[in-house]
């Protein structure tokens, strides 16, 4: 690998840190609110790692989808709902112990991944060379260029399931609410002049009945 | 030097963060939807580093589509979260019994 300079290991080093403490605050927070907010800030350092990988486009899509829509859909509906969570956290102690006990053996069983592979690596094929950005194409260009050529079916059943998500989402929360005033436009475009004025003469000194 | 090492420890890390997340707040299920999304996000970097790793984009893309899924999830979560506390006034998952058999 060529050489870098000192100042990509030690941003490196900054949004991992950062990112890797922001995730564990986001599960340990007392307050649901400080939990998203500290997931809006692992968010923005992983896209600091996905930048210093060269892959600016997701790192822009990460922060604009997360931080910009889902994050904030979270922060809306943990205001929203008014939810005792102290009461919420009771198993917290009692769940403490065989959570830590399976994360370390999961965390463990990884990095005995990543060891064993750095001790030689299997030779599990290499990539076949069709999606390889063109010299010279930005990363969002060479992205743009496979999206609508190679991959055109499956960019548009993700527009499908976000369809579907959407619609999924408005038919399950939305609700009729008796006692409301509502607009009835079908009522209005039907009303004519002749329902709604009368001609009338009256005599001079006399009103009119309504 | 960084390689795709460290990324692969990074993500595994947020990975481990994100399933330990989902066992110590096993009664809010506002933190469980958070995990997950954890748990996706270092899906994402994985992809995203190995990606750059091989010189090859197509993991750039399949992130992209675990974005869209996620995004959908978490949209589709709320929802059901919303109507259930509508109904029942509580978000407490672990005595969520009323489809028993």
């Amino acid at each position: 690998m060529e050489h870098v300079g000192l100042i990509p290991v030690i941003a490196f080093y900054l949004f991992a840190t950062l990112t890797v403490a922001a995730g564990a605050i986001t599960i340990l927070a007392r307050n649901p609110v400080h939990s998203v907010l500290w997931l809006i800030v692992a968010f923005f350092n992983a896209a600091g790692l996905m930048v210093l990988a060269g892959a600016e486009f997701i790192a822009m899509l990460l922060v604009i989808v997360y931080v910009g829509a889902v994050a904030v859909l979270f922060l809306f509906v943990v205001m929203m709902l008014d939810i005792d969570f102290a009461e919420l956290r009771a198993g917290f102690i009692k769940n403490f112990p065989l959570g830590m006990v399976l994360a370390v053996v999961l965390l463990a069983e990884l990095l005995m991944g990543v060891g064993a592979y750095q001790t030689g690596g299997l030779k599990l094929g290499t990539a076949d060379g069709s999606a390889v950005a063109a010299a010279g194409a930005t990363n969002i260009e060479a992205i743009g260029t496979l999206l609508y050529s190679k991959y055109l079916f499956l960019f548009e059943a993700a527009g499908i399931i976000l369809l579907v998500a959407m619609i999924g989402a408005i038919v399950l929360t939305h609700r009729e609410r008796g006692g409301v005033r509502g607009q009835n436009i079908a009522k209005q475009v039907a009303r004519r002049p002749e329902d709604a004025t009368v001609n009338m003469q009256p005599e001079v000194g006399k009103g009119v009945q309504l | 030097m960084i390689g795709i090492e460290h990324y692969v420890a990074v993500s595994s890390i947020l990975f481990v963060l994100g399933v330990l997340g989902i066992f110590l707040n096993r009664k809010n299920v506002i933190i469980i939807l958070m995990a997950i999304e954890l748990i996706l996000l270092a899906v994402n970097l994985n992809l995203v580093a190995f990606s750059s790793y091989l010189h090859d984009l197509t993991g750039q893309i399949f992130a992209m589509f675990v974005l869209t899924v996620a995004a959908g999830e978490a949209a589709i979560g709320l929802a059901i979260l919303v109507i259930y506390f509508r109904d029942r006034g509580t978000i407490a998952v672990d005595d969520v019994n009323q489809m028993k058999g």
